[in-house]
């Protein structure tokens, strides 16, 4: 009996999901030891470990390394979403407390539980392996599924919580599927692997259990990353759970899906590009279009911005269509202005409505700008940000993923796109109507921002502008991090 | 090719055999003296009370929870118990490692109060 | 030794009726059984591989797929009990309160 030699075990690689799991296994620790009812303070040291954890993650920053015999590895491309995870998990923090008090569910556990999804979605992002990939999807989603059904006793969130989870499950069953599949055909699970096969054998392209694989992964992913029509518990899931919860759900999680995609499909598939790029313009199509037309007729802001979150995920398919590194990068930057631009869109909506979220539609909002004018000023530069005015973020991330669609033939596509974009502005426009040039039916009295909330607007804000005036360093981080 | 699978056969066939006589047999053969008693539905040999299609304590169902919870733990013990004198040190580091990630969650669960029945 | 495409089609089977039992089925616990049952037919897929290929990693999947169940499982019921606190009902056709 000799001993199995191991793999060379390289954990620096993975030190960023260690040190996370670990901060949040003791603050769940915490939380049962230390008494008393306030548990912000909880939030304020996951936050601290959030920062430990990116500090670490950028120190991984330059060439790639490969780890546990192909399972994870981290190059730039991983640490440039783990930055956006770690981004949009701390500012959905920072707005928790004030809800989460209001609407009288501030349990401790919603801190180690954004952590535990933010490890998921960073395994996601570093998984070279679809057994990790596999692995961090559901890690994120369990934690999700919880997220949204957080307020036990309001129906809505039970409804939201209990949704998400049925179909959220059954998704999973199909891109279990389909790596079952494309194991089966390949003979492998990991990506490296499953692509020097592709490579070796273009034969494959033909096997239908590959084909069937294949379509299967991206029917899961899709929606994940709730692409038409794959999309349709976006909205309800979206207007129950509670808002710092669909703040988060629609940055981070999002942007994980489209990690991991991207990962399969450009990494794994690179020689079916032209096969899967036809799929992805028909997603991107539809997606933009059913969530634009939808979001229209939309009253609830929540809901609006559940159906416009489903339009910007068509937006960054634009961009993956394109298949080109262009295309990949602005994926990077717009799903990183995203975050910031609609965590800070929630985070107001978080302080314009009042316990059960009774006020949450448009109409309520007439006469918030010259109650609030500040607050109206930060909620319109998120919403000019997110129709895609410069000089916001939301301009430029736009500007790109379209030029990246043109260079790669699909100028019709980009054309579909921009008439999307002007279809958008309605709805965005509306409620900047409302707030300024509607008087309101009976007086509202809105509450101030609390200190936390503050600084995540102030964050949001200045990030929203100054990726909007002077992109370049982050765009060309984006361009380093997808040079595969 | 199926011939392989014979064995199987064999023994379905029996036991279905088997399964079918005990109850044909005990019906043709056994005595029959019919009482109240012999027709209660058995509640572990005491008096049945109330009907049986009431709603459970939610807790019953916690417990259940929690028990498939760290149950499924064993699912990763089988292949490292197998293997547990081939793997050496490593193999036992990394299984006390998993059992200590466990045994945060049970010191949660402990703590959280899950585990007491009152 | 029975050929893969056996083990196969019997999974495909599973899946297909897991598939349709979620759609058609009403009750929230029902649902989720067909959808344990279709993981299980995943589980047979990857099995079925493994042997086929002589590749332990399907094997591995399996156990992390099973793992992964429970912990769905665990989560699910806990939500399907919020929900029926809340409405007395586990009806599919009552989570309705979210609508256009």
């Amino acid at each position: 009996m000799e001993t199995i030699a191991m793999p060379a075990i390289n954990l620096a690689v993975i030190m960023p999901e260690i040190l996370l799991s670990c901060i949040a296994m003791v603050l769940l620790l915490v939380n049962v030891f230390v008494p008393g009812n306030n548990k912000a303070y909880l939030g304020y040291l996951s936050i601290i470990g959030l920062a430990v954890t990116a500090a670490s993650a950028v120190g991984g920053w330059g060439p790639s390394v490969s780890a546990f015999n192909g399972s994870v590895v981290q190059d730039n491309f991983a640490i440039f979403f783990k930055v956006i995870f770690l981004i949009s998990a701390g500012l959905a923090i920072l707005i928790s407390d004030r809800y989460m008090v209001q609407e009288d569910c501030n349990q401790g556990e919603l801190y180690p539980m954004i952590l535990f999804a933010t490890v998921g979605m960073m395994l996601m992002a570093s998984g070279t392996d679809l057994m990790v990939i596999f692995l961090g999807l559901e890690l994120l989603s369990i934690c999700l599924y919880v997220l949204a059904g957080w307020n036990r006793d309001n129906l809505k969130s039970n409804e939201a919580g209990l949704k998400y989870f049925l179909l959220g499950a059954f998704s999973t069953g199909f891109l279990l599927y389909g790596m079952a599949l494309t194991y089966g055909a390949t003979g492998s699970t990991k990506i490296q692997a499953i692509s020097s096969y592709v490579m070796g054998n273009p034969g494959v392209a033909s096997n239908p259990l590959f084909v069937v694989g294949m379509l299967l992964i991206a029917v899961g992913f899709s929606f994940k990353i709730a692409a038409a029509p794959f999309h349709m518990w976006t909205p309800d899931v979206y207007q129950g759970a509670p808002t710092p919860m669909t703040a988060f759900m629609s940055a981070g999680p999002k942007a994980a899906g489209f990690a991991a995609f991207i990962r399969v499909m450009i990494f794994a598939f690179p020689m079916l590009r032209a096969e899967w790029s036809d799929l992805l313009w028909i997603l991107a199509v539809l997606t933009m279009t059913v969530g634009n037309i939808i979001a229209l007729s939309q009253d609830n802001v929540k809901r609006m911005l559940a159906y416009s979150s489903i339009a910007h995920a068509g937006y960054a398919l634009v961009g993956f269509a394109a298949v080109n590194a262009e295309g990949a990068a602005g994926i990077l930057f717009y799903m990183l202005s995203y975050a910031f631009m609609n965590i800070g869109a929630f985070a107001v909506i978080i302080l314009i409505t009042k316990k059960g979220e009774v006020n949450g539609n448009v109409q309520d909002l007439a006469g918030f700008g010259h109650k609030k004018p500040l607050l109206a000023m930060v909620l319109s530069i998120f919403l000019f940000s997110l129709a895609g005015m410069p000089p916001t973020a939301g301009f430029i991330g736009k500007f790109y993923l379209f030029s990246a669609a043109i260079k790669a033939g699909y100028v019709w596509l980009a054309i579909i796109g921009v008439l999307n974009s002007a279809a958008s502005l309605y709805y965005y426009l509306r409620v900047m109507v409302f707030m300024y040039m509607k008087d309101p039916e009976e007086d509202f009295e809105w509450a101030g921002a609390t200190p936390a909330i503050a600084v995540c607007l102030l964050v949001a804000v200045g990030a929203t502008l100054v990726l909007g005036v002077v992109p370049g360093t982050v765009l060309e981080l984006a361009q380093k991090a997808v040079q595969f | 090719m199926l011939g392989a699978y014979l064995p199987i056969l064999v023994l379905v066939v029996i036991a279905c055999l088997f399964g079918l006589g005990s109850v044909v047999f005990s019906s043709l053969i056994g005595q029959k003296k019919p009482s109240q008693v012999k027709l209660a539905p058995y509640e572990c040999g005491c008096e049945p009370v109330g009907s049986a299609r009431e709603r459970f304590s939610i807790k019953f169902y916690l417990i259940a929870m929690l028990f498939i919870l760290f149950d499924i733990e064993a699912v990763f013990m089988y292949p490292w118990a197998v293997l547990f004198k081939r793997l050496g040190m490593f193999g036992l580091v990394e299984m006390g490692l998993f059992i200590v990630i466990l045994f945060v969650g049970y010191v949660y669960v402990w703590k959280k109060g899950a585990l007491e029945w009152e | 030794m029975l050929a893969i495409e056996n083990y196969l089609i019997v999974s495909a089977i599973l899946f297909a009726i897991g598939t349709i039992g979620v759609l058609t089925k009403r009750n929230a616990i029902v649902i989720f059984m067909c959808i344990e049952m279709m993981l299980n037919a995943v589980n047979l897929t990857f099995i079925a591989f493994s042997r086929h290929l002589g590749n332990i990693d399907g094997q591995v999947f399996v156990f992390f797929v099973m793992t992964v169940a429970a912990a769905e499982a665990a989560v699910g019921l806990a939500l399907m009990i919020a929900f029926f606190k809340n409405r007395e009902s586990i009806d599919v056709e009552d989570v309705n309160l979210l609508k256009l």
